[in-house]
């Protein structure tokens, strides 16, 4: 049984001193994304409202986000020198949410609060009232666009941080988008690394089948971004183009993750169906029992 | 004469000066907005987006994140229009520090023609939370407006127009982000009035002085957050409006007069503006006339109230 604490955050950053803790190795990475699919089963099963499938989809790119890539300090969540992620599919806020709970953000008892009035984690991200937070997403194909703001107004100032950007396959259809796409390489924001979480599936069906947006990868190299293809479930794999992102010079990196919907819990993987439905007691029990939490 | 988009161009490179975190974008129109002027002063600190105005606007919002204030420029129909759920979205829901300025607002945008005229702006961004709409007059209230814009925290929406106009208030005028300005005191009626409509007021009222009718001006640049008291003062005592925009009279200034003395102090009011209808093409001044918002069907719309005021 997972027992949820009040845990002092293990930044690894502190925005005073510098560095503080070494960067997460692998193992560790992956184990962390085995309890932040836990939390995000639990979280959406005490809402009963929320979006499943694409919080799983993305989880363990997030989870490398913020315990190995960003530069970040959860006690200083306005620290002038720190990354910045948006998460332009937004419907897949658990999975934000449980990740900045993790690193200390806010108390972990909030996530028990999602989506109720009154609670500051909104349906969607919502920055005014989330620390951790950057901006408001939910209305999906905007991320990059502000993601591109974000990423040219720290080159102004000379910083050197970087800003990173997460969407869907679905969230490709949006036309702004491609306005973004065609902005980002055009200012030569090379300080900018975007992903898409690739599921192949949407609310209506499969991606292909709705309005294909296939081949993505040809697409952003064509709009002149450095593309790189990974699994988005290998965890090194993920690590390792957030490497290769930053040795890029002027131009903006495209990660094109291949991931599966639902993933880590068989019975949502590979289904749109679970797009935007929270799990009852039996799929709870069911997906707990697959993240392996009865074998403790 | 001068037009407030040219006013606008110089305020945006002298607050420029003043702000090294002021930051501007167009959508390709920066010749025609005059961010241009800004743009040479300053090309680091200027964004040329292309013609792709959510983009636009989210990218504005994105560098208000990060710090800036960004002022966004393209005509009306395209920032209000266009980017209208980029706005609202990007910018009023996060409560972002953007500043979307568009010129080329209203009818006399001219020969563009209706695709180009917005006589919906006022509306659609006066119903999204979090937004201050302000639609200023003249040059010296344009300035006023766009400095007390980059002043205050949070989304603003500032409507300019295209043509040359006539100076309504003098040059050192102390613009004051909420508050109408009684341009002509008055007793038989107001006119409120906004943007190119207040001038127009202003002559009317000396047409209608001439019949001896005493006729209030009171200037409205921002219509919202309304300057309600005001309002309500001249309802009480003259008791009966004529309000009048370069726009529909669905959802602008007039029906937000109306909304607010509806509830609290019902009063014979006319709303003159562009009815339900889409611009089209013309001269300026022919269509001011074509769409009845010269300083003559002021004086009718007056005299029409007045009528009322007095068969009550």
């Amino acid at each position: 049984m997972i027992i949820w604490l009040l845990q002092k955050t293990d930044s690894r950053f502190n925005s005073k001193k510098g560095p503080v803790l070494e960067k997460e190795k692998i193992d560790l990475l992956i184990e962390r994304a085995r309890d932040l699919r836990v939390s995000i089963v639990k979280t959406l099963h005490k809402s009963q409202s929320g979006h499943t499938g694409g919080s799983l989809s993305a989880i363990d790119i997030i989870a490398a986000l913020y315990f190995h890539e960003l530069r970040h300090d959860p006690e200083n969540p306005h620290w002038e020198d720190r990354d910045r992620f948006v998460l332009s599919k937004g419907h897949a806020a658990p999975a934000l949410y449980v990740t900045l709970a993790e690193a200390g953000y806010f108390p972990k008892e909030d996530l028990m609060m999602l989506r109720r009035l009154g609670s500051h984690l909104q349906g969607h991200p919502d920055s005014k009232g989330t620390p951790g937070v950057e901006v408001c997403t939910g209305s999906l194909g905007q991320g990059l666009s502000m993601a591109n703001g974000m990423a040219l107004g720290l080159r102004l100032d000379n910083k050197d941080c970087r800003v990173y950007a997460l969407m869907g396959d679905g969230e490709l259809q949006e036309g702004q988008v491609w306005e973004a796409a065609m902005a980002a390489p055009h200012y030569r924001l090379d300080n900018l690394c975007a992903l898409v979480d690739a599921n192949a599936l949407q609310i209506d069906g499969e991606v292909e089948k709705i309005m294909n947006v296939f081949p993505i990868s040809d697409k952003f190299r064509a709009f002149g971004w450095h593309v790189l293809e990974i699994d988005g479930h290998d965890m090194k794999a993920i690590v390792e183009a957030f490497e290769k992102a930053k040795c890029i010079k002027g131009k903006p990196t495209m990660i094109v993750a291949t991931t599966v919907k639902g993933k880590g819990v068989p019975r949502f993987e590979h289904k749109a169906s679970y797009h935007g439905v929270a799990p009852n007691d039996d799929e709870l029990n069911e997906a707990l029992m697959c993240l392996g939490c009865f074998e403790d | 004469m001068k037009a407030t988009r040219d006013a606008y161009g110089e305020m945006l490179a002298q607050l420029g000066e003043e702000n090294s975190n002021i930051v501007v974008l167009d959508a390709d129109l920066s010749g025609s907005t005059k961010t241009a002027v800004f743009a040479r002063k300053f090309p680091e600190r200027f964004f040329n987006m292309g013609i792709a105005e959510a983009n636009m606007v989210g990218t504005a919002a994105g560098l208000a994140a990060a710090g800036k204030i960004p002022f966004v420029s393209t005509f009306a129909i395209f920032a209000a229009g266009r980017a209208w759920e980029q706005i609202r979205q990007s910018v009023a829901y996060p409560k972002a520090n953007v500043k979307i300025v568009p010129t080329h607002g209203g009818v006399t945008v001219g020969e563009d023609g209706g695709s180009h005229q917005s006589v919906e702006d006022i509306a659609i961004m006066r119903a999204i939370p979090n937004m201050t709409v302000i639609v200023p007059a003249d040059a010296a209230d344009t300035r006023g407006a766009v400095a007390a814009a980059a002043a205050h925290k949070g989304p603003v929406y500032i409507r300019l127009g295209r043509n040359k106009v006539p100076a309504v208030f003098p040059d050192d005028h102390q613009f004051v982000l909420g508050k109408g300005c009684e341009l002509s005191s008055g007793t038989d009626m107001t006119f409120i009035t906004t943007g190119i409509m207040t001038a127009q007021a202003i002559q009317a009222s000396s047409l209608l002085e001439k019949e001896g009718i005493s006729a209030r001006v009171i200037h409205i640049a921002t219509i919202k957050p309304l300057d309600q008291d005001i309002i309500l003062q001249a309802a009480k005592e003259t008791g009966a409006i004529v309000t009048a925009e370069e726009h529909s009279v669905i959802g602008g200034l007039g029906s937000a007069v109306a909304e607010f003395l509806g509830e609290h102090h019902p009063t014979i009011i006319k709303r003159v503006g562009v009815h339900d209808r889409f611009g089209t093409s013309g001269k300026a001044e022919e269509l001011l006339k074509y769409f009845s918002l010269t300083p003559e069907d002021l004086v009718e719309a007056a005299k029409e109230v007045l009528a009322k005021k007095l068969a009550v």
